[in-house]
């Protein structure tokens, strides 16, 4: 059983994550039963500063549809109200499939990835051959 | 526009006792409405946990059984809480009614503007303050901690990523923004190459880009008063504007609304007075 709250967010106000994967995942969430939380938009929410963001944040682990998660990581702390470090998992509607975050939302268990520290991807010349070739 | 911290209208899609499941596209319907709309909505489901109840209003949607709705208070009397038996109703008259309890309740009204603001990634920011000397619109300023902050992000111009662009450590993200890593995308080393991503915003322009500003503007005031040409002059700033569009994806709208060459100065002097402060109380 998910034991993880859901949100789901709609990004209401600008054209970045394509219409079809969030519509998609939110018929999805309607069909399986369970329960979730959906919002309009998160950085709405953040500019505001909404006490909401702070009433999404309590109570466990989280799964969030939504965007990269760099930019959600730093707009739930701009509206002081983080995530939790090891207890957060964010899918990315502006790339990744609608499959993949439904099933990723709806599966047992969590895979946190709020990103932690200064990482910088490198570059294809500092991978090792191996990978590049892949 | 200044945004205020409100509360917003908690719109709670009820499935559960005393109530008659709604079918799954009633609910998607009635849920892309609400959102598009700009609430917030929470759906209860045979499974899954929600949120816990903060002082929010809470609006409780449901089918209720033989139309009436459950009744129910707040144990501690802080929340107020509503009921709407929605059997029949259409997607319309749901959110009219939301929209009603909206305002009665003097929750937060959404959706009024594009929420388009600088959001600062502090595992990269290194405090460096070029954001604060770079913006001419206020919108960054400094804690008590003398750390950078978002302060007015309403004074940010729509669609422009012009501060992200002078950020030596591209901490600066603007999460609508179509590309990485403005958009929030990780960094890469070729990201922080980039002639774009370094400090200097010369490499923009060829130039500091409001001294080119001033200094355009200054060349074709004095041909205007010498030639008497207005469309030079007119020219010559369509030619500056063109360029500042082209190479930092600045809208032309942004760059239009720029205040006068004396205000500019003003406020970058203002903004950089700002930023050594902050940089000296950091270091004292």
């Amino acid at each position: 059983m998910n034991t993880s709250r859901i949100l789901y967010c709609h990004c209401a106000y600008a054209q970045v994550v394509p219409k079809e994967v969030k519509e998609l995942v939110l018929k999805r969430l309607c069909a399986a039963g369970v329960a979730f939380e959906a919002v309009a938009d998160l950085c709405e929410m953040s500019a505001r500063r909404d006490p909401a963001l702070k009433r999404l944040t309590e109570g466990g682990t989280l799964k969030i549809a939504a965007c990269y998660p760099r930019a959600v990581k730093w707009l739930f702390e701009a509206a002081q109200a983080p995530l939790p470090a090891h207890g957060a998992e964010i899918l990315n509607m502006r790339v990744q499939p609608a499959d993949e975050v439904t099933e990723a939302l709806l599966r047992p268990g969590l895979e946190p990835n709020l990103p932690a520290g200064k990482a910088t991807r490198p570059s294809a010349a500092e991978l090792p051959k191996t990978e590049v070739a892949a | 526009m200044t945004l205020k911290e409100q509360v917003t209208l908690r719109v709670v899609l009820y499935e559960g006792e005393g109530s008659q499941p709604l079918a799954a596209a009633d609910q998607f319907a009635a849920l892309t409405a609400l959102l598009e709309k700009g609430f917030a909505v929470t759906r209860t489901g045979a499974t899954g946990r929600v949120a816990p109840a903060d002082r929010s209003p809470l609006l409780v949607l449901g089918s209720f059984s033989q139309g009436k709705a459950i009744q129910a208070e707040d144990a501690s009397g802080t929340v107020p809480v509503r009921f709407a038996d929605i059997t029949g109703w259409d997607v319309a008259r749901i959110v009219q009614t939301v929209e009603s309890v909206r305002e009665e309740t003097q929750a937060a009204r959404q959706g009024d503007w594009k929420p388009w603001f600088p959001v600062i990634d502090y595992d990269r920011c290194t405090n460096c303050m070029q954001c604060l000397s770079f913006c001419l619109f206020g919108v960054y300023g400094v804690s008590a901690e003398q750390k950078i902050q978002v302060q007015q992000n309403d004074n940010c111009k729509t669609n422009c990523p012009a501060c992200s662009r002078v950020c030596p450590e591209a901490a600066i993200m603007f999460p609508k923004y179509k590309a990485g890593p403005i958009n929030g995308d990780e960094v890469s080393d070729a990201d922080l190459q980039r002639e774009k991503m370094k400090v200097d915003i010369s490499a923009l322009l060829g130039g500091d880009v409001y001294s080119l500003l001033r200094q355009r503007s200054e060349k074709a005031k004095s041909r205007f008063s010498k030639e008497r040409d207005s469309d030079k002059a007119l020219n010559e700033r369509k030619k500056c504007l063109v360029k500042l569009v082209e190479g930092g994806d600045i809208p032309p709208e942004v760059l239009m609304s720029l205040p006068s060459p004396e205000e500019i100065q003003r406020r970058a002097q203002e903004a950089m007075a700002k930023a050594q402060a902050a940089l000296a109380g950091r270091a004292g």
